[in-house]
């Protein structure tokens, strides 16, 4: 599954060709020079630069291709956070019937997840303890997991442009019966992402990464 | 393509290769047992082991196997000690990795093994005055230990910060062949799921043959190899109580328990043999079956034997029996006192329909005795109730023994919790998933 390219386009820096795989893409990275791009109407400004980009571990990367259900996605852009006690993804997924999710690969435990409408004022993460209820119009959650992270590099497109990079709350709310969300502290009011635990037989990958051995 | 790093240990300069690198956070050293940071580039050091390591795991780190059909490479083990009454008891327990699948654990104690896996959701806790608790799935768990877990010693890739020393709140729940694994704290607790698995299949899922050796005791979680087979003994039983019951039933309803002859007579020893009578002939119904005889007499401080046979009147055929009452009584120092009865029975089995007549003759006695009175009631199939009761005894009492040696393992594996001594729950009749 390739997405079509509305807006092929070149790196300010280095010249080399931008194709964005995403037409809700607002940022991008060079695959070849690694600037970080900025779609600024029809034109692309580089913000700044990629560093070496931290080890993960994850077998996903940009162009996987996998299941969701009934539906399938493809990886277009990947947010990297840091915590205390390692690293973990936020990968940006175009669904096939239009939307995006994200799939977070936090110790190799697979979640794919939608940014929903809370239907209701939503508490801080940084103000919850673990094991606190959170109600939304459709599940009530329980706060399993307090995490205060930052993230420390991103790669290919993003719905949002990435600056800031300051240490933000991150909850992790489950329900009894397995659905699973996040509470996103990064912005006020904080963002509600909902969806489910997958496991990678389930995704159903093709295009992985591949490490030696295995 | 990806592959491991290899870096050096800081503290024994022996090499470090990270197969679960970006998720192992810290990483002892499995030359000099050193605590690493395995997030620092550098490999920082956490904790130095100044001893020589004397633990070598049951599965060397490195070895790969097959858990549910994924493949898995264990890559890390730590011992973990509880002390319960001034005992240390320890266990072992493996991280497992697979770069696409993620972490899968097991654990060993004394060839006891478990397949571990990390639960996303927790259990439901149900309160129970008695004990508690957790149901997970439809499937309840009973409590079984609560103890303070400490890391004793540790080697290889952990991915999560350990320490040697530290420790947590563990809580286990069983419900064989299943363990559900409660630890830290009521704030913040991880639960996992373990399924004991025999050490032949350990074995084989890592090709070690070292493994399959026989489990000392009872484990929490071992399925109870004995419950099985009382099982089949009382399914077996049931249903043969059931057939006892419908002969039982049939038998009551289906006996005639029909009186065919009375007569009475007396016994005068000064006659002598011309005592001996015939009786006048009798019809005796229905199927082969029992005839009962019941003499009553008036003895008083006297025996009498009467020897007896029952004749067909058209074959001729004769079987010979006999039976014998005796009474004595009087009184002494302590008061009245008597001995035998009056009363005397006889009861022969499998006597076919006919006509029959009885030869009765009796005999002996006190030689000085006055003549004796007594009177015979014939009756034709009597419910035997005493042989269905020894019937019953022999069909019950397997089904209850078949049940000792399940619940004598119930004991052991009890024995080991903070419950001793508590009610046994049998598993249900499921097969592990």
């Amino acid at each position: 599954m390739t997405a079509p390219a509305p807006h092929a386009t070149s790196c300010p820096n280095c010249g080399a060709p931008i194709r964005f795989r995403w037409a809700q893409a607002v940022q991008t990275t060079c695959d070849f020079c690694k600037s970080v791009l900025v779609r600024q109407g029809l034109d692309l400004e580089r913000v700044g630069l990629q560093a070496e980009f931290p080890v993960t571990g994850s077998p996903i990367q940009l162009g996987l291709e996998g299941r969701w259900g009934a539906r399938s996605f493809v990886v277009v852009g990947r947010l990297t956070y840091e915590w205390s006690r390692g690293r973990w993804n936020e990968w940006y997924c175009r669904v096939s019937d239009g939307s995006s999710a994200w799939l977070s690969d936090a110790q190799l435990e697979y979640a794919i997840t939608v940014e929903v409408a809370p239907g209701g004022p939503l508490p801080d993460p940084a103000s919850l303890r673990v094991g606190d209820r959170v109600h939304t119009d459709q599940h009530e959650y329980i706060v399993a997991n307090l995490t205060q992270a930052a993230y420390v590099g991103t790669e290919g497109e993003l719905p949002f442009t990435t600056s800031a990079r300051s240490l933000c709350w991150f909850a992790d709310l489950i329900t009894e019966n397995g659905h699973f969300a996040t509470l996103d502290g990064s912005e006020t009011p904080p963002l509600l992402f909902a969806g489910d635990y997958v496991t990678w037989r389930e995704l159903q990958a093709t295009g992985v990464r591949e490490f030696t051995g295995w | 393509m990806v592959k491991a790093s290899a870096l050096s240990c800081p503290s024994c300069g022996a090499s470090i290769t990270l197969h679960a690198e970006g998720w192992a956070v810290t990483v002892a050293c499995v030359t000099c047992g050193s605590v690493l940071d395995a997030l620092d580039p550098n490999l920082r050091i956490l904790q130095r082991h100044a001893e020589r390591i004397t633990f070598t795991p049951r599965i060397p780190l490195g070895t790969r196997g097959t858990i549910r059909g994924v493949p898995y490479e264990a890559i890390g083990c730590q011992r973990v000690t509880i002390t319960v009454e001034g005992v240390d008891y320890s266990w072992s327990e493996y991280v497992c990795f697979n770069p696409y699948h993620g972490f899968m654990y097991l654990s060993e104690y004394e060839g006891h093994w478990n397949v571990i896996e990390k639960l996303r959701r927790p259990p439901q806790e149900l309160s129970s005055i008695v004990r508690s608790m957790v149901k997970l799935d439809q499937r309840t768990f009973h409590h079984f230990q609560s103890a303070n877990a400490r890391t004793s010693f540790a080697l290889g890739e952990f991915p999560w910060e350990l320490r040697v020393g530290d420790a947590v709140a563990s809580r286990d729940f069983t419900s064989p062949p299943f363990l559900l694994s409660a630890e830290g704290t009521d704030l913040e607790t991880t639960w996992s799921l373990g399924t004991y698995t025999e050490p032949a299949e350990i074995a084989r899922m890592f090709g070690l043959s070292t493994l399959d050796k026989s489990p000392r005791g009872v484990f929490a979680n071992q399925p109870n190899p004995h419950v099985r087979a009382a099982r089949r003994v009382r399914r077996v039983g049931v249903l043969l109580l059931g057939v006892w019951l419908l002969m039982f039933v049939g038998g009551m309803l289906l006996a005639r328990d029909e009186q065919v002859f009375d007569g009475s007579y007396t016994y005068d020893r000064t006659r002598g043999e011309s005592n001996a009578l015939v009786t006048a002939p009798f019809e005796l119904k229905g199927r082969t079956s029992n005839v009962e005889l019941e003499f009553q007499t008036d003895l008083g401080n006297d025996w009498v034997y009467f020897a007896l046979a029952l004749i067909n009147n058209e074959t001729g055929q004769s079987r010979d029996f006999g039976t014998q009452a005796s009474y004595y009584s009087g009184s002494d120092s302590d008061g009245n006192w008597s001995e035998g009865s009056r009363r005397s029975g006889v009861t022969l089995a499998g006597v076919p329909a006919g006509q029959y007549l009885l030869r009765i003759a009796p005999e002996g006695g006190e030689p000085l005795g006055t003549p004796v009175r007594y009177s015979l009631r014939v009756t034709r199939d009597v419910p035997s109730i005493l042989l269905y009761l020894i019937a019953l005894a022999a069909l019950v009492v397997p089904i209850l023994i078949a049940w000792f040696p399940a619940i004598g393992f119930e004991n052991r594996r009890w024995m080991e919790s903070d419950h001793e001594g508590a009610t046994m729950s049998f598993p249900p009749d499921e097969e592990p998933t």
